[in-house]
């Protein structure tokens, strides 16, 4: 008999390699004790958490809260079913109308989760002979709802206006085109040329989703994202956001202006043959949304903390990903596999949680530290966060 | 496929900026397994020889190329 795992034995190996000596364990964290949106306790430490993509710091609200409370005493725990059958509750359908509301948008969907909206979405509206032309540093969910569907894919360099273009020109006449972007990349946290991409893809009759799970709440001047902030939020037809970010749950969705837009309800997989999220979930999500339609004040700190933290991190000597800071995410480059793992364990010994990202989900087979801010880091906190990048940088040779 | 064949010379020219192990090339070297290429190198690559040869070379098609002459006949086959 083969087995069907020895597929698996190079990055078992590597795996090995790496944990042998001595180094924790960077995919396998335990928090104990969760303080606040920015504070945790892990292996018993007090830990600044810098690796959350907790944007908006709504996790702890108590607004928020109390909402998820209330529907987990007047709903129950959960649906137990499809948003088809018996899983649409009246929290489902409060959480579609803020989202409608926060956006702007004649309709709206909620998915279980953010990667499920992407799967569902994409492998959905593009058929067999339809052209789906997307950005080659897509996340997962992406080009997962690619593999789901059965359309023609062809990636684009990264952020590339022209090699966008240039295959929009070479579809062949007649077929369908969308156009997959996203407004922030997560792993450098650098934003995409939408204003240029949408009118391109626009002008090659080319319907455009835009994944803005890294913006929303924050850029743009209601904070739906880069679409908007870039002025063409009303040219992109489907905008593809999550809960467990900025709004500080778990979900995703799905708003259109798009006027079949809620046939969708009954033709996408991923939304049909799943049950849908708990009552408490989609509460606190709506309350959670509503509240973010007028964060302004946090969302200036947010990026008070952005700038400060790529400022610091750039005189401290680190490569960044971007040469100014784009959104709430700062990349540190790190040379290889091995002094990123150390560095990452170093920081964790000082009281600082970053993400370790690797290939391939980096692009460039890059090994990152990827530090997202919280409009709750304080001043003083962004301070301490420099003083442990410095001193961890220090004792691996960073910098 | 030949070594002399204009199009093979035109794809192993591209293949070299990506050649990180200087694996020494020929038409019967595969992407995957000499190469050593992982996902995101492939879909690099494939940008690169869809400009150069102004086509398109979808994911669904990069599946049953597996080596560099048989990327360089689908090539011709599809500007034929």
């Amino acid at each position: 008999m083969s087995d069907l795992f020895s597929k698996f034995d190079p990055l078992i190996e590597q795996r090995e390699a790496l944990l042998s000596t001595g180094l924790t364990d960077p995919f396998n964290l335990v928090m104990e004790r969760v303080e606040s949106p920015t504070v945790a306790i892990c292996n018993g430490r007090r830990t600044i958490l810098l690796g959350t993509y907790n944007y908006m710091g709504m996790t702890f609200d108590p607004d928020v809260i109390a909402a998820g409370k209330k529907a987990l005493d007047e709903f129950g725990s959960g649906t137990t079913g499809s948003r088809v059958l018996n899983g649409t509750y009246a929290t489902h359908k409060e959480c579609e109308d803020a989202l409608k509301d926060f956006y702007a948008m004649d309709h709206a969907m909620v998915f279980s989760t953010g990667y499920q909206a992407n799967l569902g979405i994409i492998s959905t509206i593009a058929g067999k002979d339809d052209y789906i032309v997307l950005d080659i540093d897509s996340h997962a969910s992406i080009y997962d709802g690619c593999a789901l569907g059965n359309a023609q894919i062809v990636p684009f360099r990264h952020n590339d206006i022209e090699a966008l273009e240039k295959r929009l020109k070479r579809v062949p006449e007649g077929a369908g085109k969308l156009v997959v972007l996203e407004g922030v990349y997560s792993m450098l946290g650098d934003i995409a040329p939408l204003k240029e991409m949408v009118a391109v893809s626009k002008a090659n009759g080319a319907m455009v989703l835009v994944d803005e799970a890294h913006s929303m709440g924050f850029i743009g001047e209601h904070g739906r994202g880069v679409a908007e902030a870039q002025g063409v939020i009303d040219d992109v037809d489907f905008i593809i956001g999550t809960f467990s970010k900025s709004v500080g749950t778990v979900g995703g969705f799905c708003v259109s202006n798009h006027p079949k837009f809620e046939i969708l309800r009954l033709v996408c997989r991923p939304y049909v043959f799943t049950a849908s999220l708990p009552p408490s979930v989609v509460a606190t999500a709506a309350t959670s949304i509503r509240k973010l339609m007028h964060g302004a004040d946090k969302r200036a700190h947010l990026w008070q903390n952005s700038k400060k933290l790529h400022a610091g991190l750039k005189a401290l000597g680190f490569t960044l990903g971007t040469e100014e800071p784009q959104s709430a995410i700062i990349a540190v480059i790190m040379p290889d596999l091995e002094t990123g793992a150390a560095m990452w364990e170093a920081l964790l010994n000082e009281g600082l949680y970053v993400n370790l990202a690797r290939p391939p989900a980096t692009p460039a087979g890059m090994t990152l530290l990827r530090c997202s801010l919280c409009a709750e880091h304080s001043a003083e906190q962004v301070d301490e966060i420099l003083a442990m990048f410095g001193a961890a940088g220090r004792a691996t040779g960073c910098i | 496929m030949d070594e002399s064949d204009e199009t093979y010379s035109r794809v192993k020219a591209l293949v070299e900026p990506f050649n990180k192990k200087d694996v020494a090339v020929t038409p019967d070297t595969r992407f995957q397994q000499d190469l050593e290429w992982d996902s995101l190198t492939v879909l690099n690559f494939v940008a690169e020889v869809e400009d150069e040869f102004d086509v398109l070379i979808p994911v669904n098609m990069q599946a049953e190329i597996e080596t560099i002459g048989e990327l360089s006949a689908a090539l011709d086959k599809m500007k034929a």
